[in-house]
């Protein structure tokens, strides 16, 4: 079981990246990945985020969808986004530090494409709660690898002079491209022999 | 005349989809499923079609009850209105084409989050008649449909050394594999924005020299006629 956990733990966060080899989460990655501190609370924020809808995921799947399945995106656009935005409220009244880290981004987070990703691929895997719970950990820690991995490299070629044809998108890319072929590497990482 | 007004207006919001305002080459928006699933030309020519679909019915609807959907929770709205929509177009494609369905896996539902969509409901339907929005919304999707399909053909060719399932070069052909991998999708979006900025900046360069040639021949026709002012006294 513990075995288990742990590969759905390692599998999520470097094999099958959620942003690197799924391209969920592309907008946070090249949106705010400018500077270290800020991709680091953004990947914190998409961690909470992360565990929140895997947990709602899990409570729709099994005791409301199975009657109505093909209500399952809708309903899963509309409890995720509803109950991040309470959590937020509680955040907000509970704990103001952990809001003023977390807090821009928490709405922002709710519209992102590895939210949806991961309350259907945990679906369609057919994870319970708990490897659920795992696997949106996994997750959200590949995407805040990968984002603090491209601000550093960002950080870093500020200092550079980089010709004017290749700025902006178009570089961030192609950093993107060849960290994705590096994290590649983990393919063979566990290889059933 | 107000006819010709109406028709160049409508030929305008169709055209800037395709080209100028390019949701994937110019504004870089729905970057997931144009990534995700163009790894041959056919997925993304299938992808591009649900979007169209998605986003033209979308639009669509938006704008027809654009009038009776409160503003502040238009935002709830939209996403109801295109989960529905996507939705369909998942069943739609699991009965008719559950090869391709197959292929897209998850990606069909993500299209509920594909900015493009929801911000062209929050930037026109929201704001403009059904037919402008319906033209928008084809132009939009269409241009779409033609950056996903280059993507997927590019990176079909590369790693595939095929189009539509094609062989284009023999067996002596060594495939690219990485480009039908997930870094060949960044690395040929990236190198294709790179190849659009050098044409834009080229062009830059040829206006510039233009201007500069036309004050060039400004000055000079200002210096003869100040010789033969000085001439004439």
């Amino acid at each position: 079981m513990a075995a288990d956990l742990l590969w759905i733990f390692i599998s999520a966060m470097v094999i099958n990246n959620f942003t690197l080899y799924y391209f969920l989460g592309l907008c946070p990655f090249f949106g705010v990945s400018d500077r270290i501190s800020t991709a680091l609370r953004m990947g914190l924020a998409n961690i909470f985020v992360l565990l929140i809808t895997a947990f709602c995921a899990w409570f729709l799947n099994t005791y409301v969808l199975s009657h109505a399945p093909y209500l399952r995106l809708i309903s899963f656009i509309i409890v995720i986004a509803s109950t991040v935005q309470f959590v937020e409220m509680a955040i907000k009244k509970m704990s103001p530090v952990l809001f003023k880290a977390l807090g821009i981004f928490l709405p922002l987070i709710t519209t992102n494409c590895a939210i949806l990703g991961l309350a259907l691929f945990a679906t369609n895997k057919g994870y319970g709660l708990l490897e659920g719970l795992v696997y949106a950990l996994g997750a959200g820690g590949g995407l805040t690898l990968a984002l603090v991995i491209m601000a550093g490299i960002r950080e870093e070629s500020k200092l550079l002079e980089i010709p004017k044809v290749i700025e902006g998108t178009a570089l961030n890319l192609i950093i993107a491209g060849i960290l994705s072929m590096a994290f590649m590497g983990f393919a063979g990482l566990f290889s059933t022999s | 005349m107000k006819n010709f007004e109406e028709a160049a207006r409508y030929h305008e919001e169709f055209i800037k989809g395709l080209w100028k305002e390019n949701p994937v080459f110019v504004a870089v928006l729905g970057m997931c499923p144009a990534l995700a699933v163009t790894n041959t030309a056919i997925n993304g020519l299938a992808m591009g079609g649900a979007t169209l679909f998605v986003l033209t019915f979308s639009s669509l609807l938006v704008s027809s009850f654009r009038r009776y959907i409160p503003k502040e929770v238009r935002i709830t709205t939209f996403v109801i209105i295109i989960a529905t929509f996507v939705t369909i177009v998942d069943f739609l494609l699991q009965a008719f084409l559950p090869a391709i369905h197959k292929e897209l896996g998850a990606f069909v539902a993500l299209i509920v989050v594909n900015c493009l969509i929801l911000g062209r409901q929050e930037a026109f339907s929201f704001k403009n008649p059904i037919r402008l929005a319906m033209v928008d919304a084809l132009g939009m999707a269409l241009g779409f449909t033609f950056a996903l399909f280059c993507l997927g053909a590019i990176r079909e060719i590369l790693g595939n050394g095929s189009l539509f399932g094609v062989s284009l070069f023999g067996p002596s052909f060594e495939p690219w594999i990485v480009m039908i991998l997930p870094p060949g999708g960044f690395l040929s979006l990236g190198f294709l924005l790179l190849f659009f900025n050098w044409l834009k900046q080229r062009q830059e360069q040829k206006q510039s020299l233009v201007y500069l040639a036309d004050a060039v021949a400004e000055v000079a026709e200002k210096k003869d006629s100040i010789i033969s002012l000085k001439r004439g006294v």
